[in-house]
């Protein structure tokens, strides 16, 4: 049997069309994953378009080794991001990877538009265009879950992916949920599926991979199991992410309020170990993931309108979910908070842009730029659950001119309303979770998604902080982008970034052996950088320019841990990263 | 002998490795081959099954098989005859647990053969291998 991953599925919303595709040279070539999407993407996406056009293109593309060894659980989507204009680049974890390998293929591009909502049944090589009209507008993204569960075959090892209210009504930063509790969060892409009508996608198969060496294979495969039950990857499962809350914090480099400060007086009641304590139900993992990070927290609330009547809601939690829907709105308690995670879930936003919508709405209400005409009667106020529950609501109905704005990103409404000094966005897309010094927002920055998982800034300021080092703007731009260029063969092989520590370009090269691929630490490298190369072609390409970057004041205004920022560090970084990105 | 057994489901955290573990022990990356299935209980908040021979004395299956293709395992369960199997689905469809998983690609049964390969791959210890008088 010949392993499928050079399997493109190209299916045709317009027309109601799939066929297969064979890209053997491609994925040769450039792995599979992120190096596969990005040329997929530039061949598929033309230029200029409107990134709800019918025309975008939505890339799914998985690796290699997903289905062989463990952790390369990610699903990679590309598509030209509604949010930013440019690159939409998404990684979602969950059964999408395994399902799509074992479906039988290394990667699907969806284009065109339904005339009416649709779903994607696809069955190994069976592949359905099923009616989704009764699906549509359906206001809870659990329930067209339980929905297709029920409908579909395939249970226990297929992937659900739906949009919510938020998705159907293109709301810039929609997300795509898979499986409950995993998604495809950033830069829009459910937007993306709105615009198509495209309401779902179910996918499952049991296609085997071939292995050449079968018994290179299963010493390799335990060789690298083994690494994963480290200390190293167990505090991903114990604490989880939200670890990070009361040491960053501590540091004084948790943003809160809108980043009015860096240190939120009420961590401690919103921290993984309060969650932990008083919440944590359930564990769960992606498919092919010994280490189950996923933490859900059990939600006991009572009906208000029928006594002895209660509802048990499990929810996901994160670091990034505290901070951008906690900290950043001054939530004290963590009931509310879990409520306010809930209510994004169910509507299908991304959880930081949508915090940090709300934050800058709730400051821009505050400094009088926008009054209670604007936010549809809301006096939105730090720590009030019930104004930001109806808010997100509105967000996701677009209810009003206001939040049709909002719904476009901070970048877009302070360019309406004013108030750009504290929106909180860089290069189009919100804020992460990490105000710990210059290499962070400089990662932000020139991150080809203008995500903390580009370059891993944050990481760049700690260690520097540990050494009581200062590193120069030079520095800073070599290590983000040196780490941000060999994360692209991470998300190429689409291995989860927690365990980029066990990942090693050694281990790789050892990981191909088995089945009969050769690629040496040199090549991985030459070729990771070649992928950044070509995101910001791609990006450029689509009028991205590091040029007129805009910086938000508030960045300079409230300390990190290592004092107020200099500006003229950013504008060296810049213009340093600027010669070394666009020289590729 | 040994069996394998089912310690506490509750632990079960879906991530399938015990799948992919069986499956390998024939070579291949995958889940067609795979004699345990892990299923959410309608969505993964509620928690897993974990379906798996439960090595019978008394195998029902064993006992509908019109080839005679399984035979009792000692320790419990069966074993099966690959060149005897027609492939009627009868052993399936008798085991009430689901336990018998099908090979879509020799329209054979798949059936634990209790060899405790998986165990290795379950991080959290749902499943582990029993002494069996
Ligand atoms: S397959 Fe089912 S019926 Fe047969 S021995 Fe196992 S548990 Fe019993
Ligand atoms: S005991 Fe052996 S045959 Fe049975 S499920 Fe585990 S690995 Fe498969
Ligand atoms: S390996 Fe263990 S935790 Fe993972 S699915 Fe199997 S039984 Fe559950």
């Amino acid at each position: 049997m010949n392993d499928t991953l050079s399997n493109i599925l190209h299916i045709d919303l317009s027309r109601k069309r799939f066929w297969t595709e064979d890209r053997n040279e491609l994925f040769n070539e450039m792995i599979g994953g992120s190096g596969v999407a990005i040329n997929l993407l530039e061949q598929e996406c033309p230029k200029g378009i409107d990134p709800l056009a019918p025309e975008n293109p939505i890339i799914l593309a998985v690796g290699p080794l997903t289905g062989l060894y463990p952790i390369a659980s990610k699903t990679v989507a590309m598509f030209k991001s509604p949010l930013t204009g440019n690159l939409g680049e998404s990684h979602c974890g969950g059964r999408s990877a395994v399902a799509i390998r074992f479906a039988g293929y290394g990667a699907i591009i969806i284009k065109g538009a339904s005339e009416t909502p649709v779903y994607l049944s696809i069955h190994g090589d069976k592949v359905r265009f099923r009616d989704a009209s009764v699906i549509w507008n359906m206001a809870n993204s659990y329930t067209v879950g339980r929905i297709l569960r029920e409908k579909e075959s395939g249970s226990g090892i297929r992937s659900i992916m739906r949009i919510g209210r938020a998705g159907e009504n293109q709301v810039s930063y929609a997300s795509v949920v898979t499986e409950t509790y995993r998604h495809f969060g950033r830069l829009g892409l459910g937007a993306v599926f709105g615009s198509k009508q495209l309401k779902a996608l179910v996918i499952s198969g049991k296609k085997n991979i071939p292995v050449s060496d079968m018994k290179g294979y299963r010493e390799t495969y335990k060789e690298i199991f083994k690494l994963l039950s480290t200390a190293e990857m167990r505090k991903y499962h114990e604490l989880g992410t939200s670890m990070n809350i009361i040491p960053l914090n501590k540091l004084g480099a948790l943003p809160a309020k809108n980043l009015q400060t860096s240190k939120f007086e009420n961590a401690e009641a919103i921290s993984g170990e309060t969650f932990e304590k008083n919440f944590l139900g359930r564990r769960v993992s992606c498919a092919h993931c010994p280490v189950a990070c996923i933490h859900l927290a059990a939600l006991r609330e009572a009906y208000e309108s029928e006594p002895y009547f209660y509802k048990t809601e499990m929810i996901s939690y994160d670091y990034e979910l505290i901070y951008a829907l906690g900290s950043m709105l001054g939530i004290t308690s963590p009931q509310a908070l879990l409520k306010l995670m809930d209510e994004v879930e169910i509507l299908g936003l991304d959880a930081m842009s949508t915090g940090v919508a709300l934050a800058w709405a709730t400051e821009a209400q505050q400094k009088e730029i926008i009054t209670t005409k604007e936010t549809n009667g809301l006096k939105l106020k730090w720590n009030d659950e019930e104004s930001y529950s109806k808010a997100i609501n509105y967000i996701a109905a677009q209810v009003n001119e206001f939040y049709k704005t909002l719904g476009k990103g901070v970048t877009y409404a302070s360019s309406k309303y004013g108030g750009k000094e504290f929106a909180l966005a860089f290069g189009g897309n919100e804020m992460p979770g990490y105000h710990t010094g210059p290499a962070t927002h400089l990662g932000f920055l020139i991150g080809s998604r203008h995500s903390h998982l580009d370059g891993a800034g944050y990481s760049i300021d700690q260690k520097a902080l540990a050494k009581n080092s200062k590193p120069s703007a030079t520095e800073i731009i070599d290590k983000l982008i040196e780490e941000e260029a060999w994360r692209q063969i991470l998300s190429s092989l689409v291995i989860c970034f927690f365990a980029r520590g066990i990942y090693k370009p050694e281990l790789i090269s050892k990981a191909f052996k088995p089945i009969g691929k050769e690629f040496t630490e040199e090549q991985l490298k030459t070729i990771g950088l070649r992928i950044l190369k070509q995101k910001y072609r791609f990006k450029k390409r689509e009028g991205f320019s590091l040029k007129n970057l805009e910086i938000p004041e508030r960045i300079f205004q409230t300390e990190t841990p290592s004092g107020k920022l200099s500006k003229e560090i950013f504008n060296e970084g810049l213009k340093i990263a600027e010669l070394k990105l666009t020289s590729i | 002998m040994k069996r394998l057994s089912v310690v506490d489901v509750n632990l079960c955290v879906g991530c399938q490795c015990c799948m992919m573990a069986c499956n390998r022990r024939f070579g291949e990356g995958g889940i067609a081959e795979s004699a345990i299935q892990i299923k959410s209980i309608g969505g993964v908040e509620r928690g897993f099954i974990v379906m798996v021979c439960r090595a019978c004395k008394d195998p029902p299956c064993m006992k509908v098989c019109p080839t005679n293709a399984l035979t009792k395992r000692p320790g419990g369960g069966v074993i099966l005859n690959h060149s005897k199997c027609i492939g009627c689905k009868r052993c399936a469809e008798t085991c009430i647990i689901d336990a018998i998983s099908w090979d879509e690609s020799v329209e054979k049964p798949v059936i634990c053969v209790h060899c405790g390969y998986c165990t290795d791959y379950c991080e959290y210890d749902v499943i582990k291998m029993e002494e069996v008088k």
